[in-house]
């Protein structure tokens, strides 16, 4: 698999001399799904914040596949929140990350409806955000961060304050999107069984200060069904995990 | 792949039914029925003691003296107006323009703040005399009395406004490279816009008040015909009606204000902000 990014040594450590991730090294390849999974604290999405280069690292670093010139260009980031803009309608939303590459509205507009459409919220473009549920608001997100076409996209904790049924619902929407466009995930969860579901590897990390400890490989076929959820497999994963997990808490200082 | 949830309605329901109705209706007559009483009691307590005009006017002779002198008033009443929106105008191009100063670079903040809290906690009236003497041209200084009270609601809350944009939208931001113009322009603004128009609603009422204020320094010099000088010149004469009746121009104009502001709040943020949206439940 051709890698997309590699994280060597990478560490960060705050102003107030906190170290809040401590040689981190990881290859992530193109068009995979990766979880990073660990407690509260280890880092998860400070690693997420420093390969979208909104946070610096202060040590080690972060190298991006030469077939990406500029990488900026292709991240998109999905945030544990929503994250729109309350003043302007779903389209405007969505259109944002097109309009400050200066994309018309001509231009932008049959991508803006294809990719609501694609997120099931075509007929609710011209709403404002606070007249959606959580999941929907959650769906304009998401289809704000596809709009751009990605070659990675970012979600830290995007389900986590959403009921179980909105969740697996936009579990297999994510699923399906990634597949379709074929763009490599990143994600950061504390859910073991979403992390199975969704993901074809599991970064486990442990706290203080924030590592990796595990590495393992979820070498289930796609697409995914809810039926898999119902699997032995599935659940001998989510009990693997859940062990490596449990060693992340047994890791703490 | 729709949630369950369908689109909703803001939730009205309540005031759709009859009686939803009947409560709006007399949440929204209920101050004016209560003002009206207000007055008629003032009437009947005149009229029943005798109290003598110079000393308390009846609403009605405030009325009929308004109406006797509505020229002469409305004649001040503009040069009052003037001043107060002018130094309102004055209020938000160099609050805003300084509050996108400070929120750009800390230091011009750390240099420049303390002369805004200066001219923010020294009272108008113990400065208003000395700036008659430093300017000339008394519209000039009253111009520069109103905007120094009004000046300050606006700089506050536009900088806490600028700040207060979501940490996540401003990574997003910055993700997508936006340009400083750009962030300004989708962002920052936007964010910062219930901040302002509150600091709006409070600059407007405290321009009238600066333009008042400084009227009564400038009208004691006996320069200009403002709406304080003629409530002074009134005082000097015991006319104590016509005093009634500019006070009434100063209160309605206020009220004006106010209820333009809000009308410009509900126009900006009805849609969106939680302020406007509870306010309108």
């Amino acid at each position: 698999m051709t890698t997309l990014l590699e994280l060597s040594e990478v560490e960060k450590r705050y102003d107030n001399g906190t170290l809040a991730l401590e040689r981190v090294n990881l290859k992530v390849g193109q068009h995979e799904f990766v979880s990073l999974l660990g407690p509260s604290g280890c880092g998860k999405s400070t690693a997420l914040k420093m390969i979208a280069g909104l946070s610096p690292v202060t040590a080690g670093s972060i190298v991006w596949s030469d077939s990406i010139g500029d990488h900026a260009k292709d991240i998109s980031f999905v945030f544990q929140e929503p994250t729109l803009m309350p003043w302007t309608k779903v389209f405007e939303n969505v259109w944002l990350p097109l309009r400050l590459k200066g994309v018309s509205l001509e231009t932008a507009k049959p991508m803006v409806n294809a990719v609501l459409e694609k997120v099931g919220l075509s007929q609710f473009a011209h709403v404002y955000p606070r007249e959606l549920s959580g999941g929907m608001k959650m769906r304009v997100s998401i289809a704000r961060a596809m709009i751009t076409k990605p070659r990675l996209l970012l979600m830290d904790e995007p389900f986590a304050a959403l009921d179980e049924m909105t969740r697996f619902k936009l579990n297999n929407d994510t699923l399906a999107l990634w597949q379709a466009q074929q763009f490599t995930t990143i994600f950061v969860t504390h859910s073991v069984y979403e992390s199975v579901y969704l993901s074809n590897r599991i970064i486990v990390m442990a706290a203080r200060p924030g590592r990796i400890i595990a590495d393992i490989a979820i070498d289930e076929p796609y697409p995914r069904t809810d039926s898999f959820r119902n699997t032995s497999r599935y659940a001998e994963l989510c009990v693997k995990v859940s062990q490596a997990l449990q060693k992340a808490g047994d890791h703490h200082d | 792949m729709i949630d369950s949830a369908s689109k909703m309605p803001f939730s009205k329901a309540g005031l759709t039914t009859p009686s939803g109705r009947s409560i709006q209706f007399f949440k929204q007559i209920l101050p004016f029925c209560v003002f009206g009483l207000a007055l008629l009691a003032w009437e009947l307590t005149v009229r029943i003691y005798n109290i003598p005009h110079y000393i308390l006017p009846a609403p009605t002779l405030v009325l009929k003296t308004l109406w006797d002198n509505l020229g002469s008033l409305m004649v001040s009443w503009v040069y009052t107006m003037k001043i107060t929106f002018g130094a309102l105008l004055l209020a938000v191009i160099g609050g805003v323009a300084l509050a996108m100063l400070f929120a750009l670079n800390k230091w011009v903040e750390l240099c420049l703040f303390p002369f805004a809290i200066v001219l923010q906690v020294t009272p108008i009236v113990a400065i208003a005399p000395l700036i008659l003497i430093f300017i000339d041209s008394t519209t000039a200084a009253l111009l520069l009395c109103a905007w120094i009270v009004a000046f300050f609601p606006i700089l506050s809350n536009t900088v806490v406004g600028l700040r207060s944009a979501d940490q996540n939208l401003r990574d997003l931001f910055m993700l997508y490279r936006a340009s400083p113009w750009q962030t300004l322009r989708f962002l920052l603004v936007p964010s910062a816009m219930p901040y302002f128009i509150a600091g709006l609603k409070i600059a407007g009422g405290l321009s009238l008040i600066g333009a008042v204020v400084a009227e009564f320094t400038a009208g004691a010099a006996g320069k200009e015909t403002g709406l304080a000088s003629r409530i002074l010149e009134a005082s000097f004469r015991t006319e104590i009606p016509k005093m009634f009746a500019a006070l009434v121009l100063v209160s309605l104009t206020g009220i004006v204000i106010y209820l333009v502001f809000m009308g410009v709040s509900k126009l900006v943020l009805g849609k969106w902000h939680e302020s406007e949206i509870k306010s309108g439940r």
